[in-house]
């Protein structure tokens, strides 16, 4: 037998479609975007109108205007759309039940991520741009948020004060500096203005090391608002040598399961051609492979 | 009414492309088959009526050319429906109730592999409100596969149920497109097409062609030991609008059951078509088969899914087992339109 002959193929119809007096109501109107209901004779009202409902008893031919929004009764994610349909990007199919009506209306949901679909959600009809008395003269419908935009921006100049700002220029300059009440002898990173348990001024100015004991931490997995670092990353408190209170800093170069309380971690420094009036000069603090810290030597620093 | 009777079937086997077929290439083989098995040719048969829709091969009147399969001379009394063949088994039936003839042969094919079936599917829409918007067949069913997880009736791992028992039962079918021991766990990793169908929960799309041959009363109990009664048999439709309806229930299923005779007495087995997972979950409690029934020990077309045939073959399938003497009472059902808007149920039986 002879090889079989294989073509493309393309079938086309041109017809053109009589629309009557209730479907064609409804979609002259959608170009004025208004939106429409018809009664039935049992007082429901049907959006998009039929000329005859499931009854079987002929519509009342009195419209309704509806305002633009509705609930979702079912809907289906489409990841990967197929030509033909009404979005080049995921989108939802839904039935809508149009506000004030009985039935429902099918049409696209441009919800933009699939976690914001589920049956009961509100949403309002997009009107589409360029109209041509169609039901594509609907766009789209789109989900109504409960939540309203509420920004805050406003526009100040700091200064962090004469301590922060000693502590800052150490840092520039690759030391880490702590302030000391030479009376009570207490070294606190960053300096402050006063030892909180003499209530006196710390006048002196201490350099600590970059090395030091880490004596808590936590593994940050999930994502939030506001993350600067893709997650996971582990934040930890570090006491450096020579100082009484703890900085706060990333812990790495070092897998996540062997980070433990009382290791010695060292300070990452960027190049220093980067160096600035801040504590992103350190990168992170790593393990410097030394013994750990008994538990009794930091255990007041907690 | 009159004693109708499946006397015989023939269908080729689904696959996903049967290249070397057109129209009468796919319905001689089975026609002829049907007929011989019990001794008739064309001119014994007093009407023929096939089911098929022209949009599958997108040949506008390809059910004509299709009779050429058939020995069309002296001229045949001959009908056409545009839907599953189960549907041109049902005006066969109706046409032998007039009492004139005693014999009709039914076929149906479709040729799935030639074009973009689920868009094609579109057209069945409401070519006002909805087939602008390129609903496609999938999209549509998953509107309705989701409504039954919103209301409590499945979830998605009863789908994969449904469809991994499915395509398990069509390792026993040398007809079947797609069989075996599926994982449930695998499904539920597949990717969404429509959410919240996947893949699995989906039919194939086959090519295939389908005939049965009916005989009324003595007619059928000369040409076989054992004909596959019909004793009821019922049609019936749900609004075409998908907002106008409960889209988890099948009220027309019900009722079609009911009225072909489902409670005068226990089936052995009932063959569903239900293309998607979920529509078989919606067909059992709509008729209220419970699970003590055999359903699709074919594998029904979640295994094979010749468009327009599926259906057809299930009537096949059933009066198969009955005309086997393996069953004694045995539902076949055909669907059509979009998320089951036609249902055709029939009672078969031996005598």
């Amino acid at each position: 037998m002879s090889e079989i002959l294989s073509a493309p193929y393309v079938l086309e119809y041109t017809y053109t479609r009589s629309t009557g007096p209730v479907v064609s109501r409804f979609l002259e109107n959608l170009r004025y975007e208004v939106l429409e209901g018809v009664k039935t004779i049992d007082g429901r009202v049907l959006c998009p109108p039929l000329e005859y409902d499931e009854e079987g008893e002929p519509t009342t031919g009195e419209f309704v205007p509806l305002r633009p929004s509705g609930t979702v009764k079912s809907w289906s994610w489409v990841p990967e759309p197929r030509k033909g349909h009404p979005f080049d990007r995921p989108f939802a199919w839904a039935l809508v039940q149009i506000d004030g009506t009985d039935n429902a209306m099918v049409h696209a949901v441009d919800a933009g991520n699939a976690k914001l679909m589920e049956t009961g959600m509100r949403v309002r009809l997009r009107w589409a741009d360029e109209k041509h008395g169609t039901i594509r003269d609907i766009a789209c419908f789109e989900p109504i948020s409960p939540y309203l935009p509420g920004p805050v921006h406003l526009e100040y100049q700091v200064n962090p004060g004469k301590h922060y700002s000693a502590y800052l220029r150490g840092l520039q300059e690759g030391k880490l500096i702590g302030g000391k009440d030479p009376a009570a002898g207490k070294v606190y990173v960053p300096p402050r203005g006063a030892d909180p348990i003499t209530g006196n001024p710390t006048t002196e100015y201490v350099e600590v090391a970059d090395v030091g004991v880490l004596t808590t931490f936590a593994i940050i997995r999930i994502p939030f608002e506001g993350q600067k670092l893709p997650p996971p990353y582990c934040f930890g408190a570090i006491v450096l040598d020579g100082a009484d209170t703890p900085i706060y800093h990333l812990i790495s170069g070092v897998p996540y399961d062997e980070i433990r309380m009382g290791m010695r971690v060292k300070a990452k420094w960027k190049p220093q051609d980067q160096w600035e009036t801040s504590l992103e000069n350190i990168l992170y603090f790593e393990p410097t492979g030394e013994p750990d810290a008994a538990f009794d030597t930091y255990k007041e620093h907690l | 009414m009159r004693d109708v009777a499946i006397v015989s079937f023939s269908q080729l086997p689904s696959v996903k492309a049967m290249e070397a077929a057109d129209e009468p290439e796919l319905v001689q083989p089975v026609t002829s088959d049907a007929m011989k098995q019990v001794g008739l040719t064309q001119d014994d048969i007093g009407f023929t009526c096939s089911g098929s829709t022209d949009y599958l091969p997108g040949r506008p009147f390809s059910f004509v050319a299709a009779v050429d399969g058939l020995k069309a001379w002296p001229p045949l009394r001959e009908s056409h429906v545009e839907m599953d063949g189960g549907f041109a088994l049902y005006e066969a039936w109706v046409r032998l109730m007039h009492g004139d003839i005693d014999t009709a042969l039914v076929f149906s094919f479709g040729k799935s592999s030639l074009g973009p079936v689920p868009d094609i599917l579109n057209l069945q829409n409401d070519p006002y409100y909805v087939q602008p918007l390129g609903l496609d067949s999938i999209s549509a069913a998953a509107l309705q596969a989701q409504a039954m997880i919103d209301s409590g009736k499945a979830t998605e791992r009863d789908f994969a149920e449904v469809a991994a028992r499915n395509r398990k039962n069509a390792m026993d079918n040398p007809n079947a497109q797609i069989k075996g021991d599926f994982s449930v766990d695998a499904m539920l990793e597949e990717p969404y097409i429509s959410s919240p169908l996947r893949k699995s929960f989906c039919p194939p799309l086959s090519d295939s062609a389908a005939a049965i041959v009916l005989a009324a009363g003595d007619a059928a109990r000369k040409l076989v030991k054992r004909p596959a009664w019909i004793r009821g048999f019922d049609h019936r439709t749900e609004p075409h609008a998908l907002g106008q309806r409960d889209l988890t229930t099948s009220p027309s299923s019900k009722l079609a059951a009911e009225k072909a005779g489902l409670r005068k007495g226990r089936v052995d087995l009932a063959e569903l078509h239900a293309p998607f997972a979920h529509q078989e979950i919606i067909l059992r409690e709509a008729m209220g088969l419970g699970d003590d029934i055999n359903v699709n020990p074919s594998g029904g077309a979640l295994a094979a899914n010749s468009l327009m045939t599926a259906g057809l073959i299930r009537f096949g399938e059933a009066a198969t087992r009955v005309l086997r003497g393996d069953a004694n009472r045995a539902l076949a059902h055909t669907t059509n339109g979009v998320c089951l808007q036609h249902n055709l149920v029939a009672i078969l039986e031996g005598e």
